[in-house]
């Protein structure tokens, strides 16, 4: 049974659609890349993975739980954490104290903190400024950190490496590759290059529509479906 | 002039504008004991309408819900803690100060107890229903305060009400020739204390922070498996409750009262909001004093101006920063 | 959007109003009556012109009622102080409008810059200042008290626009034709012609864009349409035909005080007419126009005697006062935006639609 499934998941943005038929499995286990264009449905999907938008019709299961109709609020106690595109940092609040909120309990478990801070060591050097005193780098790792500082099965993350500087894109890199050990990661992405080196299994969506998966060796060995599915936006 | 504006940030930035005009009003006012006792008033005003402001700003900030029903609440407060007062006249005219203090409580706890169960229907059953729109929102919430305004007209009548105000707050403290009214100074005081423990509840508890991180970024709390909108009934009766405690004040503080007052508070809570930046408490908190502190300043310098003082107070500051003194959001 | 039987059905009922209140003073001929239809003329104007903001841009102002007011206050205080003519009506209607654009581009371009919601605060706060500057500048406005002057001698009940073979005036149907007549002409050919206008604007490519806008703001935002300045034109346009409406109503009355223009009660009276007309159909603000204006003349009237069967009961009495009024209004008010948003008008139109 795979981790995730989604099945013919629609979904509209007022009148319009966004989502055609997105369908595809995420199993346990390391990165799973969403690849495609601008505007193709990639962070419409996971919003909707999220419960932030509501699909209908279709239906997405986590661990064969439906939870298409869930509150996002519950969908993450499930284990689902999400690092969203504009990283959804808590500005007025300290590095330390929007932490603190991603912990179902409001208590920090202190050998995992030492992993996260030994990941990210500008969390530990800055915890307790303000986030919207942080660089867009910081705030990036801070949401990352947000979203592993407790375990959880299933991390949806958006564009992490947007307007980051490549030894810091390298850096999440590598933060990545230790997270997927224990957890699995749907990563979507337009950095291609990034995420060939991280992915195992991927699939591309365009126009709302899934239009291709299986393994990233395989497509990324594949030069013309590359550039016949991502065109020169990558 | 960029040094200037350095200084000024370095000094405490905008936190020094009720300072600025309290000096101000001093030069124009000239003599010192009226000063003293205008501030006072000012201050005390600041307060009072702080509370009846500082839940309408969190509620907008938490759910992006405008309550123009809000100032309900203030004037049911003020009706409901006049009546009470009124019943309790006996223990009021008493010298006993304990007597004075428990129709005092009772009052405010009557006041309190209302915001919290009306503060509960009103969500539930008002705005419920129109999350997300916010002219429906705008409608709904306007035809609910004509409703209790027309309510409080049929049970309270049109005319006058009087305010009883409890013996120990009567009169005032003389200090050489400087008179300040014991009421006033008890209000300041209640209100500084709410403050602080409403600063204390956002800023050193857990739901606090969740409140603010809400008010930056709901979706997030939600991703983050927080119920938001269980969170946002508890701040609406909160909010609720503490425009009427406001209400209940203000009616003491006035002694005599009439079903306007909640159209009338209701411009000036909206201009405070306003002018302290929508979801943050310490600028509404700002934007209180600084209209409390105006108000009196002018209701004696020049008397015709004083309600145009507050809409120039807001243009003003609007030009400057669009999105208010201290908005939740950097 | 295509024809529907509905949509024919409204624009039937629109057209039947209009004749109703061009014979007005022939078919019903008494002095209320006559009241009744010339207020039914300029809440229309003022409801539609309300319409054009609240229905086409979805933003909620409550200065309406001040802009009307500016119209009223200009050619009241002229034709007072300038004596009864056309040229004080003329110049009392260039004032209202003046003093009207002047303070809707000041706060569409303060409050729309920042945001929608803000508008709807600092429109609300703009009014009330008016209203209680108007109430202590009684030197200028005559305060609570208003003004009372004299219109034009067209309109006086005594002119005789034609005369009979005695030299009497001549009456047609019975009716006179006096200045009385005149007035009313004036009133309804005043606002059948804003109307007009208006309708025609909002059919025009402006409003065209008027209403992507209003679809979906970050979408037109996005195509290049500047939202701030649309809609602060179409504020200042509304604007300026409430206020040319307050100028009739002002020549109409013959006396303009705080209850006839600028109290927050007609800002109310004019939202429950656009919501229960429906909004952003402009054939909805003559539905909800009429309706209302005869439900204020003649179910007041119905509450009293209610109100007076029950004495006795607590409370119920109180809320069934016509003093009450305003109660039974909110609660309808909020039932309608709940269940009927589209108003009558646009509900109406949705039916028998062809997809």
């Amino acid at each position: 049974m795979s981790l995730l499934s989604l099945n013919n998941v629609k979904t509209n943005i007022d009148q319009y659609a966004v989502l055609h038929d997105v369908s595809f499995e995420v199993a346990e286990g390391g990165v799973f890349v969403l690849l495609g264009r601008n505007g193709a449905g990639k962070t419409t999907t996971l919003r909707s993975i999220m419960g932030l938008w509501k699909p209908s019709p279709g239906s997405i299961a986590f661990r064969g739980q439906d939870i298409t109709g869930l509150h996002t609020a519950d969908i993450a106690r499930l284990g689902i954490a999400y690092v969203p595109e504009n990283m959804g940092i808590f500005g007025t609040l300290t590095v330390d104290e929007n932490l603190v909120l991603a912990t179902a309990k409001g208590k920090i478990d202190s050998t995992r903190l030492k992993w996260v801070h030994g990941l990210f060591p500008a969390l530990e050097k800055f915890r307790d400024k303000q986030a919207w005193s942080l660089s867009g780098g910081q705030k990036q790792m801070l949401s990352v950190a947000r979203a592993i500082i407790e375990p959880r099965e299933l991390i949806l993350i958006d564009e992490p490496t947007k307007g980051l500087a490549p030894s810091i894109v390298e850096a999440m890199g590598e933060a990545f590759r230790e997270i997927a050990e224990n957890s699995t990661i749907l990563l979507v992405e337009q950095n291609f290059n990034f995420a060939r080196k991280l992915g195992r299994d991927m699939a591309v969506i365009d126009d709302g529509k899934v239009v291709h998966a299986g393994t990233m060796a395989e497509f990324a060995a594949n030069q013309e479906l590359q550039d016949k599915l991502l065109g020169l936006s990558m | 002039m960029e040094q200037v504006s350095k200084t000024f940030e370095k000094l405490g930035g905008v936190n020094l504008l009720p300072i600025i005009l309290g000096a101000v009003a001093f030069v124009l006012i000239g003599a010192p004991s009226s000063w003293v006792t205008l501030t006072v008033a000012g201050l005390a005003m600041g307060m009072m309408v702080f509370l009846m402001a500082s839940g309408l700003s969190l509620v907008f900030g938490l759910m992006d819900v405008l309550n123009f029903g809000h100032s309900a609440f203030v004037s049911f407060g003020a009706f409901i803690a006049a009546t009470v007062l009124g019943g309790l006249s006996g223990w009021l005219a008493s010298d006993s100060i304990a007597l004075n203090a428990a129709a005092l409580v009772a009052a405010y706890s009557a006041a309190i107890l209302f915001g919290l169960v009306a503060g509960w229907f009103f969500e539930t059953v008002i705005i419920r229903p129109v999350y997300r729109d916010h002219l429906r929102q705008i409608l709904i919430t306007m035809g609910a305060m004509i409703v209790a305004e027309q309510t409080i007209l049929a049970f309270w009548g049109g005319t006058p009400y009087s305010v009883p105000r409890p013996h120990f707050l009567e009169g005032s403290w003389i200090i050489g020739d400087v008179s300040i009214e014991i009421y006033r100074g008890f209000a300041f005081l209640l209100g500084l204390a709410a403050f602080i423990g409403l600063y204390v509840l956002l800023n050193r508890t857990r739901i606090g922070l969740l409140i603010r991180a809400g008010v930056e970024d709901r979706e997030m709390v939600e991703s983050l498996g927080f119920r938001v909108d269980r969170m946002f009934i508890g701040v609406f009766m909160l909010g609720s409750a503490l425009a009427a405690l406001g209400g209940a004040m203000w009616a003491g503080y006035e002694t005599l009262i009439t079903p306007a007052l909640g159209a009338e508070m209701m411009i000036i809570v909206f201009i405070v909001v306003i002018i302290g930046g929508l979801g943050s408490i310490e600028g509404t908190l700002l934007g209180a004093l600084l209209v409390g502190l105006m108000s009196n300043y002018l209701g004696f310098l020049a008397p015709k101006m004083a309600l145009a003082s507050n809409m120039i107070l807001m243009v003003a500051i609007l030009l400057w920063r669009p999105n208010g003194l201290r908005p939740a959001v950097k | 959007m295509k024809q529907t039987t509905g949509t024919l059905v409204v624009k039937l009922v629109v057209l039947a109003i209009a004749a109703l209140l061009l014979f007005a003073p022939f078919l019903f001929q008494n002095v209320r009556s006559l009241e009744v239809a010339a207020r039914i003329c300029i809440f229309i104007v003022l409801v539609a012109s309300y319409d054009l903001l609240i229905g086409y841009t979805g933003i909620v102002s409550f200065a309406h009622t001040m802009f009307f007011g500016f119209g009223a206050y200009g050619a009241a205080i002229l034709l007072k102080t300038m004596g009864p003519g056309w040229d004080a009506v003329i110049l009392g209607a260039i004032a209202g409008v003046a003093v009207s654009l002047v303070l809707a581009v000041a706060i569409g371009l303060l409050s729309l810059r920042v945001k929608a919601i803000f508008f709807a605060m600092i429109t609300l706060a703009a009014a009330s200042v008016v209203l209680v500057l108007v109430s202590q500048l009684s030197q200028l406005t005559g305060g609570e008290d208003g003004i009372t002057y004299r219109a034009p001698d067209l309109f006086k009940p005594a002119t005789k626009l034609l005369t009979d073979a005695d030299g009497k005036v001549l009456r047609i149907f019975d009716v006179r034709l006096n200045g009385k007549l005149a007035a009313y002409y004036f009133v309804f050919f005043s606002s059948l012609i804003l109307f007009v206008l208006m309708l025609r604007f909002v059919r025009s490519p402006l409003g065209t864009v008027l209403e992507a806008i209003r679809e979906n703001e970050a979408r037109a935002e996005a195509i290049g349409y500047r939202v701030v300045a649309y809609r602060t034109f179409i504020f200042c346009l509304s604007a300026t035909v409430a206020s040319l409406a307050g100028t009739v109503y002002a020549v109409w009355l013959k006396y303009t005080g705080p209850d006839t223009s600028l109290s927050f009660a007609i800002m109310i009276d004019i939202l429950l007419m656009v919501v229960i007309g429906g909004m952003g159909t402009m054939w909805g603000a003559v539905i909800g126009a009429v309706l209302m204006v005869m439900a204020q003349y003649y179910l007041r009237d119905l509450m009293g005697a209610a109100s007076e069967a029950l004495a006795g009961i607590p409370v119920l009495p109180e809320l069934l006062a016509p003093d009450r009024w305003l109660f039974w209004l909110g609660i309808i008010f909020i039932l309608l935006v709940y269940f009927f948003p589209k108003g009558i008008a646009g509900t109406a139109m949705a039916r028998g639609a062809r997809s």
